[in-house]
């Protein structure tokens, strides 16, 4: 979309949240409401700007999880531990708070269904929240570029969005979603287990012949594993986005 | 160096509309160190105080962004230069 490029300013918005959703004990999903937002595509951000009493402001990015859809944004986060706006946003914020944010941002790790398939999603942790956004979009407008989606977790407690990708993948024919459970797996697991590796890699994402547009989001030492991996598959190192959000808890 | 700590330049999109005035995340860098492009979206992020931008190929500091109490200073270590398209194709 031209228009996301275009400049224009970045203003703080006031947002309110609208509903808070569990999903793990250290992930949960936040709809805001957002008076003011100018729609988004998948796979972009917004900043959050949290304000202390005594004027110190901190502010990180999150990924928005769901497609654009009017003034809402969605998130889903998950708690660093010693961070600086993850706790407030996991452990304080209530339905009715308001805090500051600013978006959308980010044209770099984008994918929306225009741009064709296959489309490989890989995602460690909370790094399948811009995943969903863009599985979520590939659903919503009919599109069917085939998707294999990835994620590797520490068990089956810690998955996120398992029964509506489970409904998602049940669905449509050209939608596949695989988990790895990297430290305990419930009996009668039916995924993978242990952690992604070349392997992993070879035997399930598409092969490199037919050039899949992947996208990889997860902790640092898992994307650059994932991604150094893909190469050594064949994989263009162009038709390779990646996101990094820091060192894994 | 630690292979872990950093997150890449998507979580300095914000940051970079505010140094640019426009979407950034696409856009070249080039390294005076080591010659290599790189979309800005990929280049290593440090964040602390401030934020350090590092070539992800040979990780030289590209640029240092640090907030202070009128605005923020932007030092421009080892970024030779930055692209900006004025009209973007798909990549």
């Amino acid at each position: 979309m031209a228009g996301a490029a275009l400049p224009r300013r970045l203003n703080w918005l006031i947002a309110k949240a609208a509903d808070i959703a569990e999903e793990t004990d250290r992930v949960r999903t936040v709809v805001l409401d957002c008076p003011g937002w100018t729609g988004h595509l998948p796979g972009q951000h917004i900043d959050i700007r949290l304000t202390a009493e005594d004027g110190y402001q901190a502010q990180r990015s999150y990924s928005i999880s769901a497609p654009d859809d009017g003034e809402q944004v969605v998130i889903t986060v998950e708690l660093v531990d010693g961070g600086e706006i993850s706790p407030f946003l996991i452990e304080d914020l209530r339905v009715g708070d308001q805090i500051e944010i600013r978006g959308p941002i980010g044209g770099y790790f984008v994918w929306e269904p225009s741009r064709g398939g296959p489309l490989q999603l890989i995602g460690g942790g909370s790094g399948v929240a811009p995943l969903m956004a863009m599985l979520r979009a590939r659903v919503r407008t009919g599109s069917d570029v085939p998707v294999r989606y990835l994620s590797s977790a520490r068990s089956f407690d810690d998955l996120i969005y398992r029964e509506e990708l489970e409904s998602i993948s049940s669905g449509a024919e050209d939608v596949e979603v695989l988990h790895t459970l990297t430290r305990s797996q419930p009996p009668n697991w039916r995924g993978l287990a242990g952690r992604v590796d070349r392997v992993v890699l070879a035997r399930n994402v598409w092969p490199a012949f037919t050039r899949p547009l992947c996208y990889v989001c997860g902790p640092t030492g898992f994307v650059e594993t994932v991604a150094t991996t893909l190469v050594a598959l064949g994989h263009q190192p162009r038709r390779i986005k990646t996101e990094r959000f820091g060192p894994s808890n | 160096m630690d292979n872990e700590r950093h997150v890449d330049g998507n979580a300095l999109a914000g940051v970079f509309h505010e140094v640019f005035g426009r979407e950034m995340t696409r856009e070249c860098g080039c390294c005076s160190q080591c010659g290599a492009a790189s979309q800005l979206g990929a280049v290593w992020v440090y964040r602390a105080a401030g934020d350090v931008l590092r070539c992800p190929s040979c990780e030289s500091v590209l640029m240092v962004i640090v907030p202070d109490a009128s605005g923020m200073r932007v030092s421009f270590e080892s970024m030779r230069w930055v692209h900006i398209r004025l009209s973007h194709s798909r990549d």
